[in-house]
């Protein structure tokens, strides 16, 4: 749990500082789970604990989303004033997303049928 | 609220133990109410959590960096809980390689889609630069978002909110979108709930299916990491071209 922990802050210090070092553009924890995913297919997968500690971490990352969340209380005059843009933007968006998404890889996926049968349960 | 009771409350605020301990109460009443009511995509934990602190806290007339001084015991494991998510994502390596130039293409196509058409729609009905920028990563999972939002000049705490209703969205309306396009393989609808609504999207899916969940995390995932790359790159030419 400890090691596991350690790791994780390791693995977010080294993305923070390459992200700093190299003037990125991308957040260091998202170097960080890069790095720990390059890392695992280099020694073939997490080690139990590594693997328990981020089950237990993931298993509530709602929470970890309140503290922002509530943030939304500095927003209400933006929201109140733009209310109407944001939720069609919001709302068309989604939807927009899902389909290209969902149409696109059902075609692609049907050019290659071995590799979508191989997916399909019996 | 008696002057003795408003007292103590001023100087229980003053240290970071309310902030926390009220952050932890009301998420563990928001996961009863939400399984009260078999994880109903509208009784979203996040949301009841924070609608109910916010009332809380507006009622007290308690500012939010106070409440922020306890909150951000919490709010620090983001960074971390996103490293873990390399984890889950590992996974899936098997049928990642499997199935990888289709995923590919599509996650991009997605990923592009889902920032692109936010900013324009969101454009074209007039809402504000701050607001469009806070809008563009609103189909990543949050801690990624926030990260994104900062780096390009938006709002991260306005993003948190607007990727938390972009998952609601998502999970509430898929089924209905998928039976009108007849998509019915459940690896496909997995990947685009996933691109479109991160987590959230991600839970709606294992309710569905084993499959449709793994896929779903998986475009969580490699969408986070694709939209993290691509959006600080992107975003400043579309907003000088949007004028």
């Amino acid at each position: 749990m400890l090691n596991a922990i350690t790791l994780l802050l390791v693995f977010q210090l080294a993305g923070e500082a390459i992200t700093i070092l190299f003037a990125l553009p991308v957040p260091g924890p998202v170097i960080g789970m890069a790095l720990l995913f390059a890392a695992l297919a280099l020694r073939g997968g997490p080690s139990g604990g590594l693997r328990e500690t981020a089950q237990n971490l993931l298993q509530h990352l709602s929470l970890l989303f309140v503290p922002a969340g509530v943030g939304v209380m500095l927003h209400f005059q933006r929201m109140a004033d733009e209310w109407l843009p944001i939720l069609i933007a919001l709302f068309a968006s989604t939807f927009i997303t899902i389909a290209v998404s969902a149409l696109l890889l059902r075609a692609l996926t049907r050019r290659e049928p071995a590799a979508a049968n191989t997916e399909r349960r019996p | 609220m008696s002057p003795r009771i408003s007292e103590i409350w001023v100087y229980l605020a003053a240290s970071p133990l309310l902030g926390l301990t009220l952050t932890l109460l009301a998420y563990q009443g928001a996961v009863q109410v939400s399984k009260r009511y078999n994880g109903h995509p509208l009784a979203n934990p996040v949301l009841l959590a924070v609608s109910a602190l916010v009332t809380l806290l507006w009622a007290t007339g308690t500012p939010y960096r106070t409440y922020f001084d306890g909150a951000q015991f919490v709010h620090f494991l983001l960074g971390p809980a996103t490293v873990a998510l390399a984890i889950p994502l590992y996974a899936q390596v098997g049928r990642l390689r499997r199935m990888a130039m289709p995923l590919l293409l599509t996650l991009l196509a997605g990923s592009l889609t889902a920032a692109f058409s936010a900013v324009l729609i969101g454009h074209l009905f007039g809402a504000s630069e701050a607001t469009l920028l806070s809008l563009a990563p609103k189909s990543v999972t949050t801690p990624i978002a926030m990260g994104i939002a900062e780096r390009i000049g938006g709002l991260p705490s306005l993003t948190a909110v607007l990727v938390i209703l972009t998952g609601i969205l998502g999970a509430v309306g898929a089924r209905s979108l998928y039976a009108l396009l007849r998509i019915d393989d459940h690896a496909v609808r997995g990947f685009a709930i996933g691109i479109a609504s991160h987590g959230i999207g991600t839970a709606r899916a294992f309710q569905v299916s084993e499959q449709a969940g793994a896929f779903a995390a998986l475009a969580m995932g490699l969408n986070g990491l694709l939209t993290a790359l691509l959006l600080p790159w992107l975003i400043p030419p579309l907003m000088h071209w949007l004028g």
